[in-house]
């Protein structure tokens, strides 16, 4: 049996009420959990793009994309792993404003985290962060332990593949192509 | 073309018309009223049929879609009108049969209210639907029924819901047919790919004992005849799932047979040990493979389907072969040279007869005089209903035994429940088998079990008029589940007793023609009255209580490892 690993699934779809539940729905009857999920429009008007990670085998999620793929309303769906991506999350944090001005060495840590700030009033500042997990979860750890963190959100990963594959547009185009040939 | 006003019930009926829709199964309610209104004045070219109960019409869409092949269609109204027919959407994705279930909604101010009789039809339906569809706005309905139709009928076929709003019933739209044939994220077919095709043939020129298992997969892709060349050239024997049964003729010199738990000898023992496994329009369920890891280890496995994620799903494929069987099977059959394989084909012989041996003959030609068998019942039937009978089965031992001992002459000739395993499924599927099949006989195998789940279909076939044969193989008892519990749970008989009603007596009640049966002497001549009688009739067989369906892999072992008689 493989490994379980965190694969990235990388979903194009038509914008039409109750995808996203079509889209679950194949995770929870193989009983995997959902590590991120981001869903936005793509660059093609129209058209949803769905960027979710989860740990399973490469047997599993192979499995699983295929089904996903399958559905009528889904353009193309496919996973990777890290290494074949660029990847993103972005992470904000409110900090009471009192405790952080009075933190030594506010400037350091702002451009040691490459981190920047997005509001500023008497009560709060809202950090924004964004990079790997590992580096917001950085951040919260080294926030929380200096001055307190009051809230914080990470948002899902987004992520863009290193290899050359066909951009979406050039798909379209085939399939289109391909259905107008085969009426 | 000018566009005509009129209201979206309306446009919903023209919209079924022009899919070539003539008949419906279903039952009205608070939230279709307007649509049944409408169907008032259509009824010259809308045959509504009335069911007793919603699962019933879903049922008898598939039993219409099986034999017809066309898309069965199903009108509900909301709330429990749509729960009801949950098992037969359920049935008909698991058994890839074409189905468009139209469900009433509450009008669209009120959804998410929690109105009376309102449901998340589509949250509820979307994992067991191909496409599930609510539509709000009478402008939606030309494209999104025709897309309905058009996605339960390609690629591989499955139930799709369409989810009516009421109020999108009674507004109108300027309407004009528009037919969807193209999707732009579905494509049901792929082209083969010559590499594939290429592939597949080096395999099977290559085989010294092919095996090729065939599944609906033909049937659904209309592609009996080529299966037949396929299998000549190469001279390559082939045996069936349940729902294969009938793409090949019962004594057609390749068929060897039916694959399975129950299935025959020859076909699961082969499995085992040919070198190269061709599996056709089949999804290696587990009813089929048993356990997994010792299944077909020795060979090299082709696996042709249209749906690409049943490819290697259960049972990885050395080659695939992804599109449809139309065009895969003759491309691959050009590529093959003919081949002759006289001895492995004769290799079935001897599991044939150890079979016909050890559990057909005392089945159907007992010794002495025991209670009557199943086996001898469906063999009777099948033999005085004549060629080109329809098989209608209930599931569990009725099920197994109806398929095993029937004998097919054409195609599309076996209706049952396959994949979900829906007890209930036979009466109504055998009303939508007779609908969607007129000029045949229709024989109907049911238990004293499942018979009750649905009995109250008997009031549809009365009201109308259809000639179904309807036979109860009547032990007394949950016959399936008795010989899972005799042979593994040390015969204790834990809830699967019947204490049952006169069956004839209720089938009369329903101006049913009716006889009970249990003498052997008696058997023949009840069967001849019963294929006399002119219109439905309901024949109870009083079979022996404890008939067991052998031979029988158990679940979940190696598919060589048979039980063939009583421990």
């Amino acid at each position: 049996m493989d490994k379980k690993q965190l694969y990235t699934v990388i979903i194009f779809s038509e914008n039409i009420v109750g995808l996203l539940n079509q889209v679950t729905i194949i995770f929870t009857r193989r009983q995997l959990n959902i590590e991120t999920l981001s869903v936005s429009p793509s660059a093609i008007r129209g058209i949803h793009k769905f960027t979710i990670t989860t740990f399973a085998e490469r047997d599993m999620i192979d499995k699983v994309v295929k089904q996903i793929d399958k559905r009528v309303d889904i353009l193309k769906a496919y996973y990777n792993t890290d290494e074949d991506l660029v990847h993103q999350e972005i992470a904000l944090y409110k900090l009471s404003s009192e405790r952080f001005l009075r933190l030594q060495g506010v400037e350091e840590l702002i451009r040691r985290y490459n981190a920047r700030v997005l509001e500023m009033n008497e009560d709060c500042i809202v950090l924004e962060k964004s990079g790997h997990y590992e580096e917001t979860q950085a951040l919260f750890l080294e926030l929380s332990r200096s001055t307190g963190v009051l809230q914080f959100i990470r948002s899902g990963r987004i992520a863009i593949t290193k290899s050359k594959v066909e951009p979406l547009s050039d798909m379209l185009a085939a399939m289109e192509k391909k259905i107008n040939e085969n009426p | 073309m000018d566009k005509e006003l009129i209201t979206g019930s309306e446009a919903l009926l023209r919209t079924l018309i022009a899919e070539g829709v003539d008949t419906l199964f279903g039952y009205p309610g608070g939230q279709v009223i307007p649509l049944y209104d409408c169907l008032y004045d259509y009824s010259d070219r809308l045959k509504h049929i009335l069911v007793r109960h919603e699962q019933g019409a879903t049922h008898a869409a598939q039993g219409y879609a099986r034999v017809s092949g066309k898309t069965g269609v199903v009108l509900v109204t909301s709330g429990p009108g749509a729960t009801n027919t949950i098992t037969g959407i359920a049935d008909a994705m698991m058994d890839s049969t074409p189905i468009v279930v139209i469900s009433g909604q509450v009008p669209s101010p009120l959804l998410g209210s929690d109105a009376f009789q309102e449901i998340d039809v589509i949250g509820i339906t979307q994992p067991i639907t191909k496409w599930a569809y609510q539509v709000r706005k009478p402008q939606e309905i030309a494209w999104a029924v025709s897309r309905a139709f058009y996605i339960a009928s390609t690629g591989r076929p499955g139930p799709v819901v369409i989810d009516f709003a009421k109020d999108a019933q009674i507004g109108t739209l300027h309407y004009a047919y528009e037919r969807v044939s193209r999707i732009r994220s579905y494509q049901p077919a792929p082209d083969a790919d010559p590499a594939q095709l290429e592939a597949a043939a080096e395999l099977i020129n290559g085989a010294s004992r092919p095996l090729a298992l065939v599944g609906q997969g033909v049937i659904l892709g209309s592609a009996e005849r080529e299966l037949r060349a396929f299998l000549e050239k190469a001279d390559i024997p082939a045996a069936s799932t349940v729902l294969g049964l009938s793409a090949m003729p019962s004594d057609y010199r390749l068929n060897k047979g039916m694959l399975g738990m129950h299935g025959n000898l020859g076909p699961n023992r082969k499995t085992n040990a040919c070198d190269v496994l061709i599996a056709i329009g089949m999804r290696f369920d587990d009813r089929v493979t048993g356990r997994l890891d010792t299944y077909a280890r020795q060979a090299k496995v082709i696996h042709f389907d249209i749906d690409l994620s049943e490819i290697g799903k259960n049972v990885p494929a050395d080659v695939p072969v992804w599109g449809h069987v139309k065009q895969t099977l003759p491309a691959v059959t050009r590529l093959l040279r003919p081949a002759v394989h006289t001895q492995w084909i004769g290799s079935f012989e001897a599991d044939e007869r150890e079979e016909y041996e050890k559990v057909v003959v005392r089945e159907i030609h007992p010794l002495g005089d025991p209670p009557l068998r199943m086996g001898e019942v469906v063999r009777k039937v099948s033999d005085a209903a004549g060629a080109g009978a329809v098989l209608v089965t209930d599931v569990g031992q009725n099920q197994m035994m109806g398929v095993r001992y029937f004998r097919y002459t054409r195609t599309r000739s076996v209706v049952t429940s396959g994949g979900l395993g829906t007890m209930g499924f036979g009466l109504p599927a055998a009303i939508g088998a007779k609908e969607g099949a007129p000029e045949r006989r229709v024989c109907l195998f049911t238990g004293d079990g499942g018979l009750q789940m649905t009995l109250q279909e008997l009031g549809t076939v009365m009201q109308e008029n259809l000639d179904i044969k309807m036979i109860v193989l009547n032990n007394h008892y949950l016959g399936m589940v008795r010989q899972w519990q005799e042979l593994f749970f040390e015969r204790r008989y834990s809830a699967t007793t019947m204490a049952n009603p006169d069956f004839a007596a209720l089938a009369r009640a329903y101006g049913i023609r009716s006889r009970s049966v249990s003498r052997r002497e008696e058997l023949d001549e009840a069967i001849a009255e019963m294929f006399a009688a002119d219109g439905a009739y309901l024949l109870v067989a009083e079979v022996e209580t404890h008939g067991m369906v052998y031979p029988m892999v158990p679940a979940g072992a190696t598919v060589t490892k048979i039980i063939m008689e009583k421990p």
